[in-house]
């Protein structure tokens, strides 16, 4: 490989251009050669990260899980290096409208739940295992209606919890699932208005993306890189818009201690098998 | 005991967190605050708040307590007033400060405007404020302002003249309407009353086309003659680059000797909608002449050695135009049987000397107006005797 760090990111919005230009010239400013490739979706960024094609890969949670498993079952390690302070202690929640007669998950059996996409960590992986987790099944007991908006994106796309959400409010299902910022968002844009829902469950915080360093870049240009991004300062007028856009204040040392609950539930859908290879029979990114 | 906010029923999806961002202004970054409430979702709504705004929730603490983060401060560290007060005009305006209202506080970064002048006394006069006040007090409506319906009958050989005037004066003012307009694009908008005064200079023009054209086909479906000499000499000023030799150029000597020409005109107008439109427009002119004249004098007061760049945009202007024709001849004649107001002998004769003192009060009003500026006054007659012979 040469000299330069290569970074993989997935195009899950045009913006991700503007993001990873400004990354560039600001790690090229200070002295590191840096460039990225993008890519569709997360799988093949995956793949790639370990089979050396790129160095480092900016990596969903679902992504996270996915490289862990490949690199294990290769005996190669995958390292978590940074991720945002935006990404700790997230939380999803299941709402109901707020005039529901639904009191508690176990209710939900027998009705209508909306999801995001099949892919989706926070609006469908891990609402999900909360209702296994009060004993329901989904698919079986409790009515799936996923919303596969960015099949591929690992729910980065926002289209599939809007979606669900505007089910719920029209009564066309019991329950939504969304991520915890969503729910303000949604409040806030009116999707769904005010004292219009009621929250019924909450998930344990879990994290969400974290930077990947792959199994074969040369571990000095990674540690470079991620002391140069822990020194991005939001204090900074020039480095600022890069962070406002990537929507975080500060890097943080990667940590992966809180992607125990998302590895569960990747396990009990069988969406990946423990080998990293991809199960899920409707998944196609 | 950690400050406390009560947000009693209200939620962060409607507004609860303005008063949460109120009491945490207060904190310094890592103290506490306590947020009561009766919102069912509160919890869930500060827990996503706080993450994005950069501060932390302890839902560990009882009672759950936000965490003061400092990414607000940050933001604004180093931010910037763009000038001291909003009255405060600064002598060097920052592109940085963008499209910010003068006396903003500015956050750093964002674009810088490209904008050419953002030196005070390369674009500024003292009189500017005051200019702008009356420009938008003295605008007026070219459906009301003119009479049109008291358009009597004038002699058709007098009309062709009027038309082929009115003609010259639309060139002209087209002229005037597009160098000020060029002059703001190019302006740092932090010295407001200066952007403020060219655009009603650009809109005061506008109307004057306006009004010029429908006199011309007001008995007539089409215009006069417009001779290449005279656009020549209009584009010599399109092309001056720099604000000051462009307002001097266009506004100190051309519209200075264009404002003798209005009231020539406005004297011997053959009807009263031709009374009214020179009027009017004379009226824009002055205003645009006294900015003009204001801002070349606070130039060479802040540096005496300007007028040597003066007299060489005159000296340039005269050497580019020394062969063209200068004023189209049937603008001329056209002056001259207006003021003559008929084709005797005696009216021509009478006409020809009134258009000779004309071209006497335009030079007399040019070497005042240099002399104000602070040429020497034979060092003005001589600057006055370059000018176009096109007036404007």
């Amino acid at each position: 490989m040469s000299a330069r760090l290569l970074l993989g990111a997935v195009a899950y919005d045009p913006k991700v251009v503007t993001i990873w230009d400004g990354f560039r010239s600001w790690f090229r400013d200070r002295g590191l050669e840096f460039d990225y490739l993008l890519y569709s979706h997360y799988e093949r960024q995956v793949e790639d990260l370990l089979a050396g094609r790129i160095d480092v890969a900016w990596n969903s949670p679902l992504a996270w899980i996915r490289a862990e498993r490949l690199a294990r079952a290769r005996d190669l390690t995958v390292r978590a290096i940074a991720m945002r302070d935006t990404d700790q202690d997230l939380t999803s929640v299941v709402v109901v409208r707020a005039d529901s007669p639904v009191r508690d998950l176990a209710e939900l059996r027998g009705r209508t739940v909306a999801t995001g996409a099949v892919d989706s960590p926070q609006a469908t992986l891990l609402p999900l295992a909360l209702l296994r987790q009060a004993g329901l099944d989904p698919g079986a007991d409790v009515e799936v209606r996923r919303f596969d908006v960015g099949v591929g994106l690992h729910g980065d796309h926002i289209g599939g919890e809007r979606e669900a959400a505007k089910e719920l409010v029209a009564g066309r299902v019991d329950a939504a699932c969304l991520i915890d910022g969503n729910l303000l968002l949604f409040g806030r844009e009116g999707v769904l208005p005010a004292g219009s829902v009621r929250v019924l469950a909450q998930t344990e915080p879990y994290d969400h993306c974290n930077m990947t360093a792959g199994p074969h870049a040369d571990p000095e240009r990674v540690d470079e890189f991620g002391k140069l991004l822990l020194s991005m300062s939001y204090g900074d007028a020039r480095t600022r818009p890069l962070l406002d856009l990537e929507g975080l204040k500060e890097w943080l040392p990667g940590r992966t201690d809180r992607y125990a609950a998302l590895d569960r539930a990747v396990t009990e859908t069988g969406f990946y098998h423990p080998d990293g290879t991809i199960h899920a029979g409707d998944y196609r990114p | 005991m950690p400050a406390t906010i009560d947000l009693e029923d209200l939620g962060l999806d409607a507004g609860g967190q303005i008063l949460v961002e109120r009491a945490l202004a207060g904190l310094a970054p890592g103290d506490r605050l306590v947020v009561r409430g009766r919102h069912p979702a509160l919890a869930v709504h500060l827990t996503a708040w706080c993450r994005a705004e950069g501060h932390r929730f302890d839902l560990t603490a009882d009672p759950p307590t936000v965490v003061r983060g400092r990414a607000d401060l940050e933001r604004w560290q180093g931010a910037q007033r763009a000038g001291r007060t909003a009255g405060d005009v600064a002598a060097r305006a920052d592109p940085h400060w963008g499209l910010a209202a003068r006396g903003a506080l500015v956050e750093p970064g964002g674009p810088a405007l490209a904008v050419d002048w953002v030196d005070r006394d390369l674009v500024w006069a003292d009189v500017a404020p005051r200019l702008y006040a009356q420009a938008t007090a003295n605008q007026w409506d070219p459906a009301t302002a003119v009479r049109w319906s008291a358009a009597g009958t004038v002699p058709e050989d007098v009309e062709d003249a009027v038309v082929q005037v009115m003609t010259y004066l639309v060139e002209n003012e087209q002229a005037a309407l597009m160098i000020p307009a060029r002059l703001l694009s190019r302006l740092h908008p932090h010295f407001r009353e200066v952007m403020q005064l060219l655009a009603a200079q650009a809109a005061d023009e506008a109307r004057h086309v306006e009004i010029f054209t429908r006199r011309a086909l007001l008995h007539r479906d089409v215009l006069g003659l417009s001779g290449a000499g005279g656009r020549a000499s209009l584009q010599t000023l399109l092309d001056e680059p720099d604000f000051t030799l462009a307002s001097f150029l266009l506004s100190v000597l051309g519209e200075g000797s264009f404002l003798d020409l209005l009231h020539f005109l406005h004297q011997h107008a053959p009807d009263a909608v031709t009374a009214d439109v020179t009027r009017l427009a004379a009226r824009d002119e002055a205003r645009h002449v006294a900015f003009g004249v204001a801002h070349t004098a606070h130039v060479v007061r802040a540096d005496p050695t300007f007028l040597g760049r003066l007299r060489t945009a005159v000296e340039r202007r005269h050497a580019a135009l020394v062969d063209t024709a200068g004023l189209n001849k049937q603008v001329f004649d056209a002056l001259v049987i207006l003021a003559a107001g008929s084709w005797e002998p005696a009216a021509i004769a009478r006409g020809w000397r009134e258009v000779l003192r004309l071209q006497e009060t335009m030079d007399a009003g040019r070497r005042r107006r240099l002399e104000y500026i602070g040429f020497p006054d034979d060092e003005a007659a001589a600057l006055s005797a370059l000018h176009t012979r096109n007036f404007m």
